[in-house]
């Protein structure tokens, strides 16, 4: 029988009336790669700041290396032998790969003898766990994936046994991904541990030994990744069952609702983000832009969408043509039947510190059925509000309730209610998962594929590849600001879109 | 709702926190010249309370604040830093004056509603220039108000020592207007109803002040405008995901800004002074900005944050009559400490106020559980 590297017994942590870690017992073994899996807000992320110090569990022990032993900060962590990778890089953008991975553990008087000490050290790891980097590369030139890497060497450099990756791949691209998950075959080999934080099942399915399930602050169960599978694991997270692949009947398209031609966006940097970009979208089909995030999707969607002026190219909406003028303007959009999901709900999609009722009229507070003659009609928004949060299951469905109180998926909801409510003929959404519990998920894809049944014209954009491919009827492909390829969903397969959204065309492969 | 009540309940023990430490420290510095605090603190009240005269002044000076306060508020709620209101009630009461000079032999109930547009007109263009100049190009509103302070500083000591002075005349003021377009003294409309005050240059324009508190508070909240500028204030990006002109709201909320601002006038000019004196809104506007900020921006907690300075105020100047060791500059710390605590040192307590108003909402809701007869 293999050692235990990290034993938690009956952890509980409650963050004032809500308890995020309820008696959560586990054990990882040595030299595994341990997978923990769970929705958003299950608690995974609170069980893993409170093994790395940055929070205390109420009560509960922790033993590391079948020692007892008291975490009390991120140093006691590290002096432990744990390394966390968070999933927002903690790095310096300006600084080298040699000054990140070094500071903070600098000696002596002169920071040039350590850093050569440093150096070497950093070098040695570098080579016995093949994770390349040139240390003096600034880290703002190195793309999302070696910018990953230097996270781990930081880690591995403080001398960690014990490695936790806080959701590694949300920022990487399938080819990226993988080449993440050979370096951890890499580490388990040398006898590191990993945990692997993620909500993503085929994840777990491709690198973990073990996987654990979090539901609710409370580990539900623990499985041996050979035994168990996808449909298993979903079940056990969402506590129910659950249709991973959405049913859709095949589309039936109609007039053309969206064109956009030739479309540039530079922007305000001078950084050429959009480059020539063309296509159509009509009515009774839903085209999905593909792509790793930062590769112009956002500028595309913004100059569409009215939130940044058409600068150069051609944008018809329904019979429409938006002119430089006219574009910019969010309010003629809407006008012309454009109902628009943002990609960052939090900031643009709702005003997070008004009420429900508040961010139900955003974008349509001057609708005549919401206004009276001088005064707002309070009482036919809160009914408006509470018909849309029953129409669309948003709990709490209380109307009064601030909006920053509401879960991801329920804020989401929100969203996805007030502008599906509206009938438009032409609808943009942009990561309409994001940060999103499953069962949340499931709802919401199910109303894109109403909208789209319902004969409207959807334009999908997202960084999910699992959702541009279940939702989308025709696939286009964003690599630096080009549309790289279209595909037909249903010809599509993951690893000719991964070639895509890493830049290399169908010729070239 | 409850998680509103707790709010409430918190930012008002907040306040009334920061106001006692504010007091305390005064009654240390009192104590420490060899006065008695509690001595120094009756006569503070009763020289704002005590008799029907220094109400009258309270109230007088409260009305000025209620102005410049609300002036301050709605660019918050827009996301602006409105430092300016002493300029804009400056110009506006320019605009007032001009209007009570001009149409001197006109009716009252006709010259008051022109000289409140003529306010809001003047007062509104100087808050709308820099609100121009932060909406289109960006320029930070706390500078470009500042220099409107100065600009219309420099153009009322012009006008009023070489335009609107009569020739003869020393002092830079313009001449009086005619009696029959003064705002009637409070003592004048009690005597109406037969009963007798002392007077006092508290006038009409208090119900006006009041009046704007409302107009406010309903314009804030309950209508689309007051939405959009709202929306403006708290986040951008969403303003302009909904549709909603940025640069616009920004203007126009600067604007509304130096209109009521402008009103200052009304109370000063029209209501007391009766001529166009120089500086005669000094310090009301920088005041403006303690009065929103500890009323949290709020009409109702603007009125009590006014009726507080108000009481500095008045009751503060008989303070430094009657009490030998303490003089004006003495008041002026007193001021200073209730902003420092309420406005600037906010929120240092309330993570303390915070737990224990968390601690006693929880027993009451065991309370609650364990005998859940006892309130039906």
């Amino acid at each position: 029988m293999t050692s235990l590297a990290i034993e938690l017994t009956e952890i509980n942590k409650n963050f004032g009336e809500v308890c995020a870690n309820k008696n959560v017992s586990l054990k990882i073994e040595s030299g595994t790669i341990h997978g923990i899996i769970g929705e958003n807000g299950a608690g995974k992320s609170t069980l893993m700041s409170i093994l790395y110090g940055f929070y205390q569990a109420d009560s509960g022990e922790i033993a590391v290396k079948e020692k007892p032993t008291v975490i009390r900060s991120a140093h006691d962590a590290i002096l432990a032998g744990i390394g966390m990778v968070h999933q927002h890089f903690m790095l310096i953008d300006t600084f080298t790969v040699l000054e990140n991975v070094v500071l903070g553990t600098e000696t002596g008087f002169s920071l040039k003898e350590s850093m050569q000490a440093s150096a070497r050290e950093l070098r040695r790891i570098e080579k016995d766990y093949h994770l390349e980097v040139d240390i003096n590369a600034v880290i703002n030139t190195l793309p999302v994936g070696l910018q990953q890497r230097v996270e781990i060497l930081k880690a591995l450099y403080r001398g960690a046994e014990i490695l936790i990756l806080d959701e590694p791949t949300g920022v990487l691209t399938p080819q990226e991904a993988d080449h993440l998950f050979r370096i951890l075959d890499e580490l388990r080999e040398q006898g590191k541990t990993v945990i692997f934080i993620t909500h993503k099942l085929r994840e777990i399915m491709a690198i973990t030994d073990n996987v654990s399930v979090m539901r609710q602050g409370e580990m539900v169960a623990h499985r041996s990744t050979s035994q168990t599978n996808r449909e298993e694991l979903a079940e056990l997270m969402v506590g129910r069952k659950v249709l991973l692949r959405v049913e859709k009947a095949p589309a039936k398209t109609g007039r053309m609702e969206l064109k956009v031609e030739h479309l540039n966006v530079t922007d305000d940097s001078g950084v050429h983000r959009v480059k020539d970009v063309c296509f159509e979208v009509h009515s009774g089909e839903i085209v999905g832009i593909a792509g790793v995030s930062g590769n112009g999707q956002s500028e595309l969607m913004d100059v569409i969408t009215g939130i940044k002026p058409l600068q150069n190219g051609q944008i018809q909406i329904n019979d429409e043509t938006i002119t430089p003028a006219l574009s910019a303007d969010a309010a003629a959009m809407r006008r012309f039947g454009m109902a628009h999901v943002p990609e960052d709900r939090q900031r643009r999609g709702l005003v997070t510190s008004f009420s429900a009722n508040e961010n139900i009229i955003l974008g349509y507070h001057k609708d005549p059925a919401y206004n009276g003659f001088i005064e707002m009609d309070r009482n036919a928004i809160i009914q408006s509000c509470k018909k849309q949060m029953k129409h669309f299951d948003v709990r709490p469905g209380n109307p009064f309730l601030r909006t920053s109180l509401f879960s991801g998926g329920n804020q989401q909801k929100l969203v996805v209610a007030r502008e599906l409510e509206r009938d438009p003929s032409l609808l943009v959404v942009g990561q309409p998962t994001r940060g999103v519990d499953i069962g949340a998920i499931e709802f919401i894809h199910r109303q894109i594929i109403a909208m789209r049944d319902a004969g409207k014209a959807v334009l999908l954009i997202s960084v999910e590849l699992d959702e541009i491919l279940s939702l989308s009827d025709r696939i286009l492909v964003m690599f630096d600001g080009q549309i790289m390829g279209e595909i037909l969903a249903k010809d599509a397969n993951e690893r000719e879109i991964g070639l895509l959204m890493a830049g290399v065309r169908k010729e070239a492969a | 709702m409850n998680e509103r009540r707790t709010e409430t309940l918190v930012v008002t023990l907040v306040t009334f926190t920061n106001l006692f430490i504010a007091f305390f420290i005064s009654g240390v510095v009192i104590w420490a010249l060899g006065e008695d605090p509690w001595f120094a603190l009756k006569t503070l009240l009763y020289g704002a309370f005590g008799y029907d005269e220094a109400l009258g002044y309270t109230l007088y000076y409260t009305t000025n604040f209620i102005f410049t306060g609300l002036a301050f508020a709605i660019g918050f709620h827009c996301g602006l830093f409105n430092i300016g209101a002493e300029g804009q009630a400056y110009i506006g009461g320019l605009a007032v004056g001009l209007i009570c000079l001009w149409l001197e032999n006109w009716p009252l109930w006709l010259v008051f509603p022109l000289a409140v547009s003529a306010s809001i007109i003047f007062g509104g263009i100087w808050g709308a220039i820099p609100g121009y100049l932060k909406g289109k190009r960006g320029s930070h509103e706390v500078v470009t108000t500042i220099m409107f302070n100065f600009i219309a500083s420099v153009i009322m000591v012009d006008l009023l020592s070489h335009v609107l002075r009569p020739d003869g005349q020393m002092s830079p003021e313009s001449r009086d207007f005619a009696e029959r377009v003064w705002v009637p003294q409070m003592h004048e409309i009690f005597e109406w109803f037969g009963i007798q005050i002392t007077q006092t240059p508290l006038n009409g324009t208090f119900f006006f002040a009041l009046l704007c508190l409302i107009l406010v508070w309903r314009f804030i909240w309950y209508t689309r405008w007051g939405y959009e500028i709202r929306t403006v204030g708290t986040n951008d990006t969403a303003a302009v995901y909904a549709g909603i002109s940025v640069s616009r709201n920004i203007i126009l909320a600067m604007a509304l800004c130096g209109g009521l601002a402008g009103f200052v006038g009304i109370n000063e000019i029209m209501g007391s002074s009766h001529r166009i004196m120089l500086n005669f809104q000094a310090g009301i506007g920088f005041t403006g900005i303690a009065v929103s900020l500890i009323g949290r921006n709020h009409p109702l907690g603007i009125l009590l944050a006014a009726l507080l300075f108000g009481i500095l105020y008045q009751g503060g100047a008989e303070l430094s009559f009657e009490v030998q060791a303490i003089d004006r500059h003495l008041v002026v710390l007193i001021q200073g400490l209730v902003i420092l605590f309420a406005g600037a040192l906010e929120h240092l307590f309330r993570p303390q106020i915070e737990q224990f108003v968390r601690i006693i909402t929880n027993v009451e809701k065991t309370e609650q559980a364990v005998s859940p007869t006892v309130n039906n």
